[in-house]
C-alpha cells in the first residue's frame, strides 16, 4: 500500500470539510493510505504571502514540507494554491543551495530542517500518474450519469515548467479522471479560464474577481451542465459562496452545483452525497441530491 | 496621471530592484505583442490592469507611480501571460517581485494586512468558525483539525518563523510616519 501525508491546507478542513473526508474515503478504496500532517499551516497562500514576502512564504512552506520528511512520505495536496506554493517552494530549495541554507537556518530554530528528500504532489495529477484512469474504472460502482463542467483551476497546470502535465491551453487529464467515474466532460466557452479568486485578487477586489467566476458560470449553463468538478478548495468556494454573493450584487441566480473531484469519485465508489458533504455548500444542492439518487437507483 | 515620462524622475535602481526576480530582465525582450493583456481574464474585466504595462514601467524605472498603483494588486496569478509570452518574460514572477517592493515600502492593502495578522496569530489564513465545527462533526470528523488548530506547540513554532522572517513587523498596524 503507498502512503501518502495529507496536507490539509486551509480552506478544505476550516470551509469545506466534505473535501477533506471524501479525499480520506476514496483514497482509502484506491488503497492509499493517507497520514494526517499534523501540525500543519496555511501553506502559505501563493499569490498572497509570496508577493508580501519570498523569505516569509518559504519559510512557512519549507516547515510544511519538513513535517512530510519527517514522516518520510511524500505530500498530498487537495488544493491548486497548496499545490502551487508548496511545489515551487520545493523546487527552489531543491535547486538552490544557497537558499536552502538560509531556510534551514531559520527552520533550525523550530528544530527542523529542510533536506529535499520528498515531492509535493496534487491529488488529480496523482490519481492520473500514480493509480490510473483504468484502475480507477475498475473502482466504480456506481456509474455517475452527470454532464460535468470540468474546471482545471490555474496552479493545477500552471507555471508548467515545473508541473510537466502537457498543455496548459487544452489538457485532457482531468477530464479523462472526470469521464473514467462515467460522467461526461462537457467542453464550455473558455474552460481554462481562472476563477478570480488567487492572487489576493478576491481578498482585495472581490467585485471584480466576481465578474470572472460569473463569466465562468455563464458558459458553464450554456453548455447545458449538471455540477462543476473543481480539483481546488479556493476555486470551489469563488465558485459556490460566489454565487450567493453575484446574487447578492449582481441579482443572478445559477444554483449550480459545485463538486470537488473527490466528492464525484466518492459518490462513484457508492457513497451517499451525505456523508461527501456535497449537501454542506452553500449553495443549496439538495435538487441535484435529488436527482443523483434517482440516477444511482 | 503624466502624459510625459520625466527622465529625472526615473529610478534605475528600482528597475535592478524588479531584476533581482530571475527572468525578470526579459522584460526588455518585450515587442508588444500584446498576447500577456489580450489573454488576460482580469484585463477582460477591468480595461485599466495591464501587466505589460506594468512591466513596461518597471523597466524605466517609474517606481513611485507604479508602486501606489492600485491595479498591481488585481492579477490573480493565473500564469496565463507567463505561459503565452514568446519571449519567456517571467510576467507574473516580476509583477509578485513589484508587489513585493511595495510591501517593504510600507504599501499593503487593508484587506491583505489583515489575512497576514491572521496568519500571525492562527497559522492559516482562512481559520477555522462555529458553521465548519458543526459540519466537521457532522461528518464524523473532530470538530478541529490535525493542523495548527490543534497542536499549540506547532502553532508556535510558526509565530517563531514569522518572526524571524520579520512578518509579523510587515503586517503590524503602525502609526503614519511623517
Amino acid at each position: 500500500m503507498s502512503k501518502l501525508s495529507f496536507f490539509l491546507g486551509c480552506i478544505a478542513p476550516n470551509r469545506y470539510p466534505g473535501i477533506e473526508i471524501s479525499t480520506k474515503k476514496v483514497m482509502e478504496k484506491l488503497g492509499v493510505e493517507l497520514e494526517d500532517l499534523e501540525g500543519a499551516s496555511c501553506c502559505p497562500a501563493p499569490g498572497v504571502f509570496r508577493s508580501f514576502d519570498k523569505t516569509t512564504w518559504l519559510s512557512l512552506a519549507s516547515r510544511n514540507i519538513t513535517l512530510s520528511e519527517e514522516m518520510g512520505d511524500d505530500l498530498l495536496t487537495i488544493c491548486n494554491g497548496c499545490y502551487g506554493s508548496l511545489t515551487d517552494a520545493n523546487h527552489m530549495l531543491k535547486e538552490d543551495a544557497d537558499l536552502k541554507e538560509e531556510v534551514n537556518k531559520m527552520l533550525s530554530e523550530v528544530g527542523h530542517e529542510f533536506k529535499g528528500t520528498q515531492d509535493v504532489r496534487h491529488i488529480i495529477e496523482y490519481l492520473f500518474r500514480e493509480i490510473g484512469v483504468e484502475k480507477i474504472k475498475q473502482a466504480i460502482t456506481n456509474p455517475i450519469d452527470l454532464k460535468v463542467a470540468v474546471h482545471y483551476g490555474c496552479h493545477l497546470v500552471k507555471p508548467s515548467k515545473e508541473r510537466h502535465l502537457g498543455s496548459t491551453e487544452n489538457p485532457t487529464f482531468f477530464d479523462e479522471l472526470v469521464e473514467a467515474t462515467g460522467a461526461t466532460s462537457v467542453d464550455y466557452e473558455d474552460k481554462m479560464a481562472c476563477c478570480g479568486a488567487g492572487g489576493g485578487a478576491r481578498t482585495a477586489v472581490i467585485d471584480t474577481t466576481l465578474k470572472l467566476v460569473d463569466n465562468k458560470l455563464e458558459h458553464m449553463v450554456a453548455a447545458g451542465v449538471d455540477c462543476v468538478v473543481d480539483a481546488c478548495p479556493f476555486c470551489h468556494l469563488q465558485l459556490d459562496v460566489g454565487q450567493t454573493e453575484i446574487k447578492t450584487k449582481f441579482n443572478k441566480e445559477y444554483g449550480m452545483p459545485v463538486l470537488h473531484y473527490s466528492q464525484l469519485l466518492g459518490l462513484a465508489m457508492g457513497f451517499t452525497p451525505e456523508e461527501l458533504g456535497i449537501d454542506l455548500n452553500f449553495v443549496d444542492n439538495s435538487k441535484f441530491i435529488e436527482k443523483i439518487r434517482g440516477g444511482a437507483k | 496621471m503624466s502624459d510625459t515620462i520625466k527622465t529625472s524622475e526615473l529610478d534605475l535602481a528600482f528597475r535592478d530592484e524588479v531584476f533581482e526576480e530571475p527572468g525578470a530582465e526579459k522584460i526588455t525582450l518585450c515587442f508588444n505583442c500584446t498576447g500577456c493583456a489580450s489573454g488576460c481574464p482580469m484585463t477582460e474585466q477591468e480595461g485599466q490592469y495591464n501587466i505589460r504595462k506594468f512591466l513596461r514601467m518597471a523597466n524605466l524605472g517609474m517606481k513611485d507611480e507604479l508602486l501606489n498603483d492600485p491595479y498591481i494588486w488585481y492579477c490573480t496569478t493565473c500564469y496565463k501571460c507567463q505561459e503565452r509570452c514568446p519571449q519567456g518574460v517571467p510576467n507574473v514572477d516580476a509583477l509578485l517581485k513589484i508587489r513585493t517592493i511595495a510591501v517593504h515600502n510600507g504599501i499593503m492593502l487593508p484587506a491583505h494586512k489583515k489575512v497576514g495578522q491572521i496568519v500571525v496569530k492562527l497559522g492559516h489564513a482562512v481559520p477555522i468558525n462555529d458553521d465548519t465545527k458543526e459540519k466537521r462533526k457532522a461528518l464524523g470528523l473532530d470538530e478541529v483539525p490535525p493542523t495548527v488548530h490543534r497542536f499549540p506547540d506547532a502553532l508556535n513554532e510558526v509565530k517563531k518563523l514569522l518572526q524571524i522572517a520579520g512578518f509579523d513587523k510587515i503586517v503590524a498596524e503602525k502609526e503614519e510616519k511623517k
